[in-house]
C-alpha cells in the first residue's frame, strides 16, 4: 500500500502566535524606544574606537535587515543579492565624493536615483515571473555587480576607493549621527508596513491571485518592495562608505547578502523589531565567539533550515493588529 | 573560431550536466534546488577522497579507474542528494515557496562551509588529471580526454533522456510534475518517486564535478557557488522543467560565453552569462523549448 499523507494546509508565515506575558512585553510599543535608549547609551559604557566601530556596523546592518525585511518579510520575495544595492550605494556615494570633492551628505540625491534605477533593472523583468526566479537573477545581479566592480577603472578595480570623507570628525559623533539615521529608516521602515501599500505587500505574500482578484496590482506593490528595499540598502551604502572611508569589492560577496538574510529570517520575517534585534546578534556574535569563526557560515546554513522547519515566524514574530481584533 | 565552438561545446556539455538536475527537479516539484550547485562540489571532493584512498594511479590506467570513481561518487552524491530532500525539503512539503527558497538557501551554506571544516579552506589538487596530447580537427585543438569526458556527458544525458521518456519510472516523474495528489491516488509513490529524481539528479552533479575536478586539476569548497548559478541560467534559456532544453541551454550558454569571453575578455565573462540570465527573463522567460505554463490557482 501506498501511503501518502494529504498534503497539509499551507503554513503562514505571518500567523499570530499564541499571546503570552513575554510576548506582551515584546508587543509593547516601548520596545523600540528602550532599543533606542540602550543605542543611544552605549557608548557611555564603552567609548572605545574599536567598540564605536562594531556598534557603528551593527547599527548599519540593522538599517540594511530592515531593508531586506520590506522585500522579504513583508512581500515574500526572495533577494539573494541584495549586498549588491549595499554596494550600488556605497559606490555612488564614494566615487562622487572622491572624484568631484562633494561631501557625503551631497551624494545622497544621486544615491537614491541610481539605486532606484538599479531596483527597476533588475526588478521589472523578474517581477513578472514566479517568484523564485527572483531569487536566482538578484544572486546573479549581486554577482555581476561586483564583479563590474571588481572590473571597472572608475570604482578602483580590486583595491576600491579609499580616502571618502566622513559625515563628522570624531567617530562617537559618526556613531549618533548613523543611529540617528538608522532609527528614522527602521521607523520609515515599520511605517511603510502598516500604511495602505504595506498592507498590500502583505496581502501579495499570503496569496497572490487573491490580492490581484481584489484589485491590488501586484506587480506594481511588488516593485514598489523591491524599489523601497534598494533605496534602503543604498542608504545604508552612504552610511557605510562613510564609516570605513574605503570600500572595495569584498566587502559585497554572496555572503554579505546571505548575512543580512539569516538576519531577516532569524528575527522574524516582517517583525520590525525582530527584525532589528537579529541583525544586532548576527553582527555582533562574531565578535563575541572569536574561536568558532570557522564553524560560523556552517552553523548559520544549519540555522536557516532549522528555523524554517520549527519555527518560520522567526524569534519575534510579527503580529499584524487585524488578526488580534 | 573553430576553437571557440569547442570550447563552448566542451564547457557546455557541463553545464548542461548540471543543469539536468536542477531541471528535473524543478520540473518535478517545483522547487529550486539551490544546493544543487554544491552537490557538484561534493562529488569533485568524494571523487577526490576516494582517489587519494587509492594511492598512486598509473598514467595508463588513469582513465579506467576515473570511469570506477565516476560511478562511485554518482553513487555517494546520489545518496547525499536523498538525504538532502529527506532532511531539508520534504518535511516542508506545501509550506509557502519562500521558506523552500530559505531553507535550499541553508542547506547550500551548510554544505559549503561543512566541507571547508572538513576539507580546509585551501584549494585542493586533484590527484589524477587528464591531459593529452591535442589534435587538430578543422583548425580546433582538442585533446582525447576532452573526447572522452562529452562522450560521458552525452551517454548520461541520453540515458536520462530515455529513462524520463520512455521508462515506467519516468512516465510517475512526469505525472507528478503534472499533479502530485492525482499521481498519487493512482498509486505512485510520489515521496520515493521524488527521492529517486534527487538521487538522479544529483548523481549526475557529481559526475560533473568528478569531470571538472579531474579536467581542471583544482577544487575547492566554493566551486559549486558560481557552477550553480551558470547551471540554472542554462536551464533558463533552454526552458525549465524540459529535459532536452536544458541539454541545449548549456551548450547555448558554454557557446555563448566562449564568444562574450572573446570579445569582451575573460574578466567579463560571468558578467555576461547573467546578462543573458536577465535577458532571457525578459524576452523569453519559458526558454527556448520551454513551455508555457500557466500558474493553477
Amino acid at each position: 500500500m501506498n501511503e501518502t499523507k494529504a498534503p497539509e494546509a499551507p503554513r503562514k508565515l505571518g500567523a499570530a502566535a499564541p499571546r503570552t506575558r513575554l510576548s506582551k512585553l515584546f508587543d509593547n510599543r516601548w520596545a523600540g524606544l528602550a532599543g533606542l535608549l540602550v543605542a543611544l547609551l552605549a557608548p557611555f559604557v564603552n567609548a572605545s574606537n574599536y567598540a564605536l566601530s562594531i556598534m557603528t556596523s551593527a547599527a548599519i546592518f540593522a538599517m540594511l535587515a530592515s531593508g531586506l525585511n520590506i522585500v522579504v518579510g513583508y512581500t515574500g520575495l526572495l533577494d539573494l543579492g541584495y549586498a549588491a544595492f549595499f554596494a550600488v550605494g556605497a559606490y555612488t556615494s564614494g566615487v562622487l565624493a572622491t572624484r568631484f570633492d562633494l561631501p557625503l551628505l551631497v551624494t545622497v540625491p544621486a544615491v537614491i536615483v541610481v539605486t532606484v534605477i538599479a531596483g527597476i533593472i533588475i526588478g521589472a523583468p523578474t517581477l513578472r515571473l514566479r517568484s523564485d526566479y527572483l531569487a536566482i537573477v538578484t544572486l546573479g545581479f549581486g554577482e555581476i555587480i561586483r564583479i563590474t566592480a571588481n572590473n571597472l577603472p572608475v570604482t578602483g578595480g580590486p583595491s576600491g576607493i579609499y580616502g571618502i570623507p566622513s559625515l563628522t570628525d570624531s567617530p562617537v559623533t559618526f556613531y549618533y549621527v548613523t543611529v540617528a539615521i538608522v532609527a528614522i529608516a527602521i521607523i520609515g521602515a515599520s511605517r511603510l508596513g502598516r500604511s495602505r501599500l504595506g498592507r498590500a505587500m502583505r496581502f501579495v505574500r499570503e496569496d497572490e491571485d487573491a490580492a490581484e482578484a481584489t484589485g491590488v496590482h501586484t506587480y506594481r506593490v511588488k516593485l514598489a518592495a523591491y524599489i523601497a528595499g534598494a533605496v534602503w540598502g543604498g542608504l545604508a551604502g552612504v552610511l557605510f562608505a562613510g564609516h570605513l572611508s574605503a570600500i572595495s569589492p569584498n566587502s559585497f560577496t554572496f555572503l554579505q547578502s546571505a548575512l543580512v538574510l539569516m538576519a531577516v529570517v532569524l528575527g522574524g520575517m516582517g517583525s520590525v523589531p525582530g527584525v532589528v534585534l537579529g541583525a544586532i546578534v548576527i553582527s555582533l556574535l562574531p565578535e563575541l565567539l572569536r574561536g568558532v569563526a570557522d564553524y560560523r557560515y556552517f552553523v548559520f546554513g544549519v540555522l536557516l533550515i532549522i528555523v524554517m522547519l520549527v519555527r518560520p515566524q522567526g524569534l519575534w514574530p510579527a503580529r499584524s493588529k487585524e488578526a488580534l481584533k | 573560431m573553430t576553437q571557440l565552438v569547442w570550447n563552448g561545446l566542451f564547457v557546455g556539455s557541463f553545464y548542461a550536466l548540471v543543469a539536468l538536475g536542477y531541471s528535473m527537479v524543478y520540473g518535478i516539484i517545483k522547487l529550486l534546488n539551490f544546493a544543487h550547485g554544491d552537490l557538484y562540489m561534493l562529488g569533485a571532493f568524494s571523487g577526490f577522497a576516494v582517489l587519494a584512498a587509492l594511492g598512486g594511479v598509473s598514467t595508463a590506467m588513469t582513465l579506467p579507474v576515473l570511469l570506477a570513481v565516476l560511478l562511485l561518487t554518482m553513487v555517494s552524491t546520489g545518496l547525499a542528494g536523498v538525504a538532502l530532500e529527506r532532511v531539508a525539503y520534504r518535511p516542508l512539503r506545501g509550506a509557502p515557496r519562500l521558506s523552500l527558497l530559505i531553507t535550499a538557501v541553508g542547506a547550500s551554506f551548510a554544505i559549503e562551509y561543512g566541507m571547508r571544516i572538513v576539507a580546509g579552506p585551501d584549494p585542493q589538487v586533484y590527484p589524477v588529471r587528464l591531459s593529452g596530447t591535442a589534435f587538430e580537427v578543422f583548425g580546433a585543438s582538442l585533446t582525447l580526454p576532452q573526447l572522452v569526458l562529452i562522450g560521458v556527458a552525452v551517454v548520461l544525458m541520453v540515458g536520462l533522456h530515455l529513462l524520463v521518456a520512455k521508462t515506467r519510472e519516468g512516465r510517475a516523474m512526469r505525472a507528478i510534475a503534472l499533479d502530485p495528489r492525482t499521481s498519487s491516488l493512482m498509486g505512485i509513490d510520489v515521496n520515493a518517486v521524488i527521492s529517486r529524481t534527487f538521487f538522479i539528479g544529483s548523481a549526475l552533479a557529481g559526475a560533473a564535478g568528478v569531470m571538472a575536478g579531474a579536467y581542471y586539476g583544482k577544487i575547492d569548497f566554493l566551486m559549486g557557488f558560481l557552477i550553480g548559478l551558470k547551471a540554472f541560467t542554462a536551464a533558463v534559456i533552454g526552458g525549465i522543467g524540459n529535459i532536452p532544453g536544458t541539454m541545449l541551454g548549456g551548450l547555448v550558454l558554454g557557446l555563448l560565453e566562449s564568444f562574450g569571453t572573446y570579445w569582451l575578455g575573460g574578466e567579463w565573462r560571468d558578467v555576461f552569462a547573467f546578462g543573458v540570465l536577465i535577458l532571457f527573463l525578459t524576452v523569453r522567460p519559458t526558454g527556448l523549448l520551454g513551455e508555457r505554463v500557466t500558474e493553477r490557482v
